[in-house]
């Protein structure tokens, strides 16, 4: 029987990589639990209340890209919207080569990974290098990232040393502090060789048109101190109406995503330098990037919008933890992914349709989210349009004849008294294809089918 | 997932025994019987029930799954309080049926037998007002809270009673919000990752050596008591309307 793709891959996934990625995704959740419950007495209302807040934002979207393109004008910005991935990598390829720019340097972003714009950029002869740690270390290795937050999840230190070595960072030294001391050195000439940083964005107020990021590092403020253009990719759902809301989806974001009370840096960007604030780089550009988000906008799913990226979801689920980020075959894995990457793969839905089905729907993944996103209900949805446009579900039962026996009482009782000669013959003998790979690693309790109607029908006489 | 606040609470009700407890686990069913009845129940058993489409709503396969659920909502008729020994039985009436016929002209049907039903620990103590359960069950149980239970009173409210069983300890474990792996069609399609999820689960219930396994529903307990016999070091497993049968019983 054909397997599917993430149990394919988790079952020959490294044991080392499968327990790093457990022994990590654990320790995240733990973190988060403990901050969350710390800090508020009641932090399920706090994820309902961000959740109405993205859910509100999203359902007013038009209004509110509108009010930041033109806040973000006011501040001196330039707006640029791009309706697919190629428009986005377009985008910024333009801006850089009408100013002349040859070096990049960029700090984390998930969008600029959706789009692959390392590549892009490559492909037109613009160096641009990563500066946040773990991006950089996927950068130099050719990898992608396993995880939103904690993009080499899957690697150990061992890994990154022998990386360094081989790029002529120094001779192998797998201490932390060395590899970090090394990469920063390394990273310090190019923030002040860049011509322009490329950044993403957590949010952008629709008020005030204020750009949020927020980072551990610290990069993305070197990758906007030297060079003397700001790019900004912003997927199209970023966007919040004011500048209030902060107050809640910040508090939420840090614990969630590290289990920090909020992450080491949080910056605040009001446009690009004037002459009352002379600092940073003299241009500054927001890309807002659709690539299939309105469709997911006007779809079912649209809830999956309100996500905010904190990687709680990945860390505490079980099969993201069995099977690590690659296993799902695109930019965003673990539940978010599960949902997000079928969508975001557009007319290509069918080639992403298993993912939904890696899940066994625990709900353990809408229980943490900070924007109480109900993605086991999405991941049902899914499997119902993967299942109405036949996407290929290796595995996945017929459920036709089931259907039929359920729903006549008869056939139903006769099934349940008749399948007892299932005690007489040895299981792993029948012919039932879905049947054995239950019984590799399971048995089966003894058949009774019948049993309790007897026993109710007696004492009912009774 | 969230679930009716007002939902009735009359002492006649309907049990659907799931179909696992009719091919499997009678013993379960006859423990619910007994210890509703105990509680002042009179327990109606419509005998044309058959299961609750999960299984199909789980594949994808909405359709089929709504045959399934006509049929359920045919059978429990009326306005009597809908009893399920199984929290994901419960919540595909009352959470799953609603959302696949979200676009169907039949949804208020589905919507009314959805406000009517109940898992058994949260009819117990939410609906019936129990606090406390009589008699003694002198043993150490790891209490594993069924995933289909979150956002829902169910696993609280057989903890509440678990907890004041006579002689009944409660151990806590490592990672005690993870899932055990079953998932339905999803043990059969992920074979290695529901199995390894599964192990992890016994691992970190066993750790501490309880005398049961207990949770409030059989395919939870079906799967882990399988793979632990299957791995030669089987464990004991019981529902906990199995306890309170068994409290009940040895209270005289
Ligand atoms: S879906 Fe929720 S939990 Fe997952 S990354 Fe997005 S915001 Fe975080």
């Amino acid at each position: 029987m054909a397997e599917q793709k993430v149990e394919l891959f988790a079952r020959r996934l490294d044991r080392g990589v499968q327990q790093a990625v457990h022994s990590n995704s654990a320790a995240g959740t733990e973190k988060r639990y403990t901050v969350l419950g710390t800090d508020y007495s009641a932090p399920d209302d706090l994820r309902r209340l961000a959740g109405q807040i993205r859910q509100h934002a999203i359902e007013h979207l038009d209004t509110y890209l509108e009010q930041a393109e033109q806040s973000l004008k006011r501040q001196g910005a330039h707006v640029h919207y791009a309706v697919t991935a190629e428009d986005a990598c377009r985008a910024v390829s333009d801006i850089l080569q009408k100013a002349g720019a040859k070096k990049v340097v960029k700090s984390k972003s998930m969008i600029s990974e959706e789009i692959h714009l390392n590549d892009h950029l490559g492909s037109v002869g613009i160096e641009s290098v990563e500066t946040d740690l773990g991006e950089y270390i996927i950068q130099i290795d050719g990898d992608h990232p396993s995880h939103i937050v904690k993009p080499i999840i899957h690697k150990n230190r061992r890994d990154i040393a022998k990386s360094f070595e081989r790029e002529g960072l120094g001779d192998y030294n797998d201490d932390p502090e060395t590899i970090t001391r090394r990469a920063r050195v390394f990273m310090r000439d190019k923030y002040l060789q860049a011509d322009a940083g490329i950044t993403g964005a957590n949010f952008v107020s629709a008020e005030t048109g204020r750009l949020v990021l927020v980072t551990n590092e610290g990069n993305s403020r070197f990758c906007l101190a030297a060079p003397k253009i700001h790019i900004a990719l912003v997927g199209i759902e970023k966007v919040i109406p004011s500048d209030a809301e902060l107050a809640v989806l910040l508090n939420l974001l840090g614990r969630s995503a590290t289990g920090q009370q909020l992450t080491v840096y949080t910056e605040f960007i009001n446009g690009p330098a004037r002459t009352d604030r002379p600092s940073g780089p003299q241009e500054m550009h927001v890309i807002f990037v659709d690539n299939e988000r309105s469709q997911i906008l006007a779809s079912d799913c649209r809830e999956i919008l309100r996500c905010i990226r904190c990687g709680a979801c990945l860390n505490v689920c079980p099969v993201y933890r069995q099977a690590s980020g690659h296993a799902y075959r695109s930019v965003y894995p673990g539940p978010v992914g599960a949902v997000l990457s079928p969508l975001l793969a557009g007319k290509n839905f069918k080639q992403l349709a298993d993912l939904p089905k890696a899940s066994s729907l625990c709900g353990a993944c809408n229980e943490v989210c900070p924007v109480d996103i109900p993605i086991p209900d999405l991941l049902l949805k899914l499997r119902n349009r993967g299942h109405e446009e036949h996407a290929p579900s290796p595995g996945t039962p017929p459920m036709g004849a089931f259907a039929k026996l359920a729903s006549s009482p008869m056939l139903w009782r006769f099934a349940m008294k008749s399948n007892k000669v299932m005690n007489l013959v040895p299981l792993e003998k029948l012919p039932l294809p879905y049947l054995q790979p239950w019984l590799k690693t399971r048995t089966l309790p003894e058949w009774r089918g019948g049993e309790f109607r007897s026993w109710m029908k007696d004492r009912r006489k009774k | 997932m969230t679930h009716s606040p007002s939902r009735p609470n009359g002492r006649t009700v309907q049990l659907m025994a799931t179909c696992l407890c009719d091919a499997f686990f009678d013993d379960v069913a006859k423990a619910t019987v007994e210890v509703l009845e105990h509680a002042g129940c009179e327990v109606e058993f419509p005998e044309n029930q058959t299961c609750c489409g999960q299984p199909a709503f789980n594949c994808g396969d909405w359709p089929a799954s709504r045959e399934v659920m006509r049929h359920t909502t045919r059978v429990f008729e009326g306005d009597k309080p809908v009893i399920v020994p199984s929290g994901s039985c419960a919540a595909m009436l009352f959470h799953g049926a609603p959302l696949e016929f979200e676009k169907e002209k039949d949804l208020p049907t589905v919507q009314k037998l959805a406000n009517r039903t109940w898992e058994l620990a949260d009819f117990l103590v939410n609906g019936l007002g129990i606090e406390k359960w009589p008699g003694r069950f002198p043993a150490r149980i790891a209490f594993h809270r069924a995933c289909h239970t979150r956002g829902t009173g169910s696993g609280e409210a057989a903890l509440k009673l678990l907890q004041s069983i006579d002689g009944l300890e409660v151990i806590p474990f490592g990672e005690a919000e993870q899932c055990c792996g079953f998932g339905g069609t999803f043990s059969v399609s992920f074979p290695h990752v529901s199995s390894s999820m599964g192990c992890l689960k016994l691992e970190h219930m066993t750790a501490s050596n309880p005398d049961f396994i207990v949770s409030g529903d059989m395919s939870c307990l079906m799967h882990l008591g399988g793979l632990a016999d299957r791995g030669g070091q089987p464990v004991k497993t019981l529902h906990f309307v199995q306890i309170l049968q068994s409290a009940l019983h040895r209270h005289g």
